[in-house]
């Protein structure tokens, strides 16, 4: 009871020196090379980069699935050594149990921490009212749209308390209206919660949109190209997104990610594509529209 | 502005049930409606039953021959009438029940060692290394061919005729259940591993609910193999059962009883699945369409 609320902040990611490689038969393949970022307690950042540039690897590391080949791990200082119920995670395919109801789905984090049922019942039901899914508590994940899965999924994760949250791609299978709908749920209960967030995604607009700093990863293999903080004021509005301030962020971040995904194709661009692409140019150069 | 547009957007909205309650004529319609593919299904499958009947009636009552020989085959009604002697008769209950229990002891086991081994095989790469080779040699003999094998290691008749029907049951439960363990969506691992999970919570909320489909396609086929096994014991080495009863007509020129075993035999056969099937929605209510 006299404990003294004097911890040190909670949720400061930190990766640094970070590479990982696998073994395949023509020898070691460099995923992820030479990466340092940090998230620190309470910030909400943004992994964008090409397909295929490791920032999935990435977020699989620290989530602790994946062991760094060289490099460390640490949240809040501690070694990540695999995945824990401190790091919540969020998946692109959603990943709900389907033989659990939406409720069960929910109470499943802290079902595995002990909690007794009836205490655990409650803290779900509190937790999908938050998200606006209490009458839905009894279905089974299958009945539910994209939307709804992916926010039984988000509050899944957060029911255990954890100091981060890891988010692949999230909104990634979702339509665009619902997309929108999901990025202010997100960012609604990261302000309420005040947790830090490591969010995975491929969709600029969507990195600028929530974040307060984005990281662009250059092509495979992956590594930190640039760090753009996002200076937007707080709360955001859709309507932000035409500002000339957005706008700017936009094109600065478009035109690294360009490049990068050009080099990624390099090959297929250089040769038969490039003339395919030069008939629908009408004469410009591919670098005037790009 | 944004608001509205959550309020429009909102799946939830879409699936408010109305709010005043239909009239008993219209919920009627309304179900004939939604359930006519099945009902027309239902009523196609009772003619087509009765056509079989008066195909095989026509058949036996003309004594057909024509490459096939229809001369000695009884007729629906001839079957009819000794069924409806045999159900007052207690020794052909006793047949029925016997092969009821044969079933019951050697599939139980099947299912109650397979799948649990299935489990562990599809979890743990060693074991699955050491008995699947064991496993794979011993499948593709069929379960009638244990007979003399059966009859030597088992010291009574109804314990060797109880293992043949064990062993035909057995591959096919272990096969599915592998096949399910090895087709659990490893994302689904992860989530649990992230929640906190550790091996055994792992095994009992993921691994084995993700396998359930694959179990029960399991038992569904076993159940059909052990009946396939459990009849040709009894044929073979039975002294008792509804196989050796449909033998035994052939042998004693019962020819009406002869089909009276084998229809016997079917809807036992039909009634077990039918009771793994709804096994099958009780213990998996998310398949429920």
């Amino acid at each position: 009871m006299n404990e003294i609320p004097t911890k040190a902040p909670q949720g400061h990611i930190e990766v640094r020196n970070f590479s990982l490689s696998y073994d395949s038969i023509e020898g070691p393949v460099q995923a992820v090379t030479d990466t340092q970022i940090h998230v620190k307690p309470g910030e909400f950042v943004s992994i964008v980069g090409p397909s295929g540039c490791g920032k999935s690897t990435l977020l699989n590391a620290v989530a602790g699935f994946l062991k760094p080949t060289t490099g460390i791990v640490t949240v809040d200082g501690e070694r990540v050594n695999g995945p824990s119920a401190e790091r919540g995670m969020v998946f692109q395919q959603y990943s709900l149990f389907p033989w659990k109801t939406v409720r069960e789905n929910v109470e499943f984090g802290l079902k595995m921490r002990g909690m007794p049922r009836s205490q655990r019942e409650r803290a779900a039901r509190t937790l999908l009212g938050l998200a606006g899914l209490e009458a839905f508590e009894k279905h089974y994940p299958e009945k539910l749209s994209g939307g709804m899965k992916q926010r039984v999924g988000i509050v899944r994760a957060l029911a255990t308390g954890p100091k981060v949250l890891l988010l692949d791609e999230p909104f990634g299978a979702l339509d665009a209206q619902t997309r929108v709908i999901m990025q202010q749920i997100l960012t609604n209960m990261w302000q309420r919660l005040k947790i830090s967030v490591l969010f995975v995604t491929h969709d600029i607009d969507e990195a600028i949109f929530l974040s307060d700093r984005v990281y662009c990863m250059t092509a495979r293999p992956g590594s930190i190209k640039a760090e753009i903080p996002i200076p937007l004021e707080r709360p955001r509005q859709q309507s932000m997104m035409m500002s000339s301030e957005f706008l700017a962020l936009r094109r600065g971040l478009m035109s690294l990610i360009r490049e990068e995904s050009l080099k990624a194709m390099g090959g297929e661009i250089s040769d038969m594509g490039m003339q395919g692409l030069n008939i629908e140019l009408h004469g410009h150069s591919l670098a005037d529209v790009i | 502005m944004p608001a509205t547009v959550i309020a429009e957007a909102d799946p939830a909205s879409a699936i408010t049930p109305p709010t005043t309650p239909p009239s008993f004529g219209t919920l009627a319609l309304r179900w004939y409606r939604l359930n006519r593919a099945g009902l027309r299904a239902i009523a196609i499958g009772i003619i087509s039953l009765a056509a079989f009947l008066l195909v095989w009636h026509m058949l036996t009552t003309y004594r057909v021959v024509f490459f096939v020989r229809f001369t000695n085959v009884p007729s629906p009604l001839a079957v009819y009438a000794s069924f409806t002697k045999a159900i007052h008769d207690p020794k052909f209950l006793l047949h029925v029940l016997l092969s009821c229990r044969r079933i019951f002891f050697g599939f139980s086991f099947a299912a109650i060692v397979a799948v649990p081994l299935g489990l562990i095989m599809g979890r743990f790469k060693l074991v699955h290394e050491i008995i699947f080779p064991v496993a794979e040699v011993l499948r593709p003999i069929p379960a009638i061919a244990w007979v003399p094998m059966a009859i030597m290691l088992w010291p009574t008749n109804e314990q060797s005729i109880v293992f043949i029907t064990f062993l035909g049951s057995f591959f096919p439960i272990l096969v599915n259940t592998l096949h399910g363990m090895s087709l659990v969506d490893p994302v689904l691992v992860r989530a649990a591993q992230c929640l906190g999970a550790r091996e055994r919570s792992i095994f009992r909320e993921v691994y084995f609910p993700a396998s359930l489909p694959h179990i029960f396609t399991g038992l569904t086929v076993g159940m059909g193999v052990a009946w396939v096994s459990l009849i040709a014991a009894e044929m073979i080495s039975g002294q008792y059962g509804i196989g050796y009863f449909t033998w035994e007509a052939y042998s004693l020129v019962q020819y009406p009883d002869i089909a009276l075993g084998m229809i016997a035999i079917g809807v036992l056969g039909l009634g077990s699945s039918l009771l793994i099937r709804g096994a099958g929605h009780l213990v998996m209510p998310w398949r429920l369409k």
